[in-house]
């Protein structure tokens, strides 16, 4: 199998709504540096078909969160910024754009850690939310609610005081209230559990069907990323090592062993496996 | 002690406190959004007040176009003193900035008065002088008056926050910048709009002040109430301004009225003391949201 499998996805290994239409969002060989010294993105292209969701898969310190800031245009507030390379969005080139004009523009990313105003009340990160568009209008509103229906009995709470789950929520309803066309999300399970996981990646599948939203998310559960997710990439050390489709990337023997933790056969992997590791990681 | 000392006292103590929170939610303001100790908010006081003077008596404006021309200098100032003052500052040390708002409180006073010099000004009081009886006790109208103004104003700063798009993107930011920006809130703006909003506030307390006493180099040291007045409200809570400010202010009229006068002007800083010994944090200091 092709490990750099840029070709479009096969008849067989195409998930059934990846037909999506032209890319939204386009990275051109984007190379990020932190401080002047750090390259932390070496060369990363994307993209994004619209109305489809993606998975940016990878350890740890690959630079997927990176990849998320330069879309969104976090870079400057830590100290990178691009160095080389360039990003389409809906056909215009947004590569130095500051953030606010991104959300204007329709980009909207969940950061890692949820991320409330803890101090506000849920009603008013639903407010703060809606920024960009003015005031946070009914509709808006009893979509959020609709969609997340434990909110609304939460409205005037503290959002520091919501658990885990309910945060996750009001993050994803927050970004929502400003119509994003293209919604990104940076590991939305994190310190889950696992039915919550479930549960958001739920949200995530509906956010797209209905309103066509299209999606580009961070998962360390690879499992639960490909299930919903129409295109996968997987990232190490800077670089995009691995894409395809959804189905593909499943069934790759790498993404299988390494992210699924699956054996040869579809066997739960074991530490007999583990030989394997040096061999297996060919990609590099 | 009679119903009519009492009722006097209260009254102006009320008017006092009333100014002082105004004075002070614009240190409350910065302190919130950027994590600025602003040591020059005694001097926006000074410089909305001779703003005021100078549109009102020098230029002989009406009072609606003087209070209209103050606020329009006052939100300059605070934008001026951000863009060029605060934000080359992003990222030093917290000693590092209060030091520059100290010089910064040096400078603004000094140029006051190079353009006004240092004797006190008489300004033709645009509140009515006139008394009403309350209680048996015969009040200023114009202290009455200020107690009205200064809290409408304040339930207008505090509905601008409860309520408007900018208010929730203000306490958004001093919430958590970074998540602030991804809403497309620049902490930029916010940034100006506070350094902005605490010199209006500043403006309207500095006239207000002026109105019953004068105008003088001394509005300044009404700016250093603002410590006993933030401390004791909590830093960064716009209501513990309000209630600090009363407390302070009643606290002041009622030792000078039943005790001495001269000893009243320590007791707020007595309070800061016993506050800052009892409970540092504030009567409404923020309660920290940790989640473990």
């Amino acid at each position: 199998m092709t490990l750099r499998d840029r070709s479009p996805a096969t008849p067989e290994g195409a998930h059934q709504a990846s037909s999506g239409g032209d890319p939204v969002l386009r990275l051109h060989n984007i190379e990020v540096i932190y401080d002047r010294v750090v390259l932390a993105l070496r060369g990363v292209s994307i993209e994004v078909a619209e109305g489809t969701i993606a998975a940016l898969l990878g350890p740890n310190g690959a630079g997927k969160s990176t990849t998320l800031k330069a879309v969104s245009g976090l870079l400057p507030t830590e100290r990178g910024e691009i160095s080389d390379g360039h990003i389409r969005f809906c056909d215009r080139d947004v590569t130095h754009l500051d953030a606010a004009a991104r959300v204007r523009l329709g980009i909207s990313l969940c950061m890692e850690g949820r991320h409330v105003f803890k101090h506000l009340t849920v009603a008013d990160n639903l407010a703060a939310g809606a920024y960009t568009r003015g005031t946070a209008s009914r509709e808006d509103l009893d979509l959020v609610y609709e969609y997340f229906p434990r909110l609304v009995g939460l409205r005037r709470r503290a959002a520091g005081y919501l658990s885990g789950g309910e945060q996750q929520q009001l993050v994803i309803g927050r970004a929502m209230m400003a119509r994003p066309s293209l919604l990104m999300l940076d590991e939305p399970s994190l310190g889950l559990a696992p039915t919550l996981v479930e549960d958001i990646f739920g949200y995530i599948a509906r956010l797209n069907r209905e309103l066509g939203t299209t999606v580009l998310v961070i998962e360390q559960n690879a499992r639960q990323a490909l299930e919903v997710a129409h295109r996968g990439y997987v990232m190490e050390q800077g670089r995009i090592v691995l894409e395809g489709s959804a189905a593909q990337l499943r069934n790759n023997p790498d993404v299988k062993e390494f992210y699924l933790g699956l054996g040869e056969h579809g066997r739960r992997k074991s530490y007999r496996d583990v030989k394997h590791y040096k061999r297996r990681k060919h990609w590099l | 002690m009679n119903v009519e000392t009492l009722t006097t006292l209260t009254v102006y103590g009320l008017a006092d406190g009333a100014v002082l929170a105004l004075a002070a939610l614009g240190f409350v303001l910065i302190y919130k959004a950027t994590q600025v100790i602003n040591f020059a908010q005694g001097e926006f006081l000074l410089i909305g007040g001779y703003t005021f003077y100078a549109a009102f008596v020098l230029f002989g404006l009406p009072t609606t176009v003087a209070v209209l021309f103050g606020v329009v200098v006052a939100v300059a100032l605070g934008v001026v003193v951000e863009r060029f003052v605060l934000r080359p500052l992003v990222g030093e040390s917290a000693i590092s900035v209060i030091m520059v708002t100290v010089g910064l409180a040096a400078v603004l006073r000094g140029v006051m008065q190079l353009i006004f010099g240092v004797q006190a000004r008489q300004m033709p009081a645009v509140l009515p002088a006139g008394t009403v009886e309350v209680l048996g006790a015969r009040l200023p109208l114009n202290r009455l008056l200020v107690l009205v103004v200064a809290a409408v104003v304040l339930i207008a700063f505090a509905l601008f926050f409860r309520r408007s798009r900018h208010g929730v993107a203000m306490r958004a930011v001093a919430d958590d910048q970074q998540a602030a920006l991804t809403m497309g809130i620049s902490a930029r703006r916010v940034f100006a709009m506070s350094w902005a909003l605490a010199a209006v506030s500043a403006l309207v307390a500095g006239v207000l002040l002026a109105d019953i006493t004068a105008v003088t180099p001394d509005l300044v040291s009404f700016g250093l109430l603002v410590f006993p007045v933030v401390i004791l409200g909590g830093l960064d809570s716009v209501a513990g301004t309000i209630v600090g400010g009363i407390i302070i202010g009643l606290s002041e009229q009622f030792v000078s009225g039943f005790y001495d006068p001269g000893f009243a002007q320590i007791v707020p800083f007595i309070l800061l003391v016993v506050i800052l010994m009892v409970r540092p944090y504030g009567l409404f200091g923020q309660v920290r949201i940790e989640r473990v």
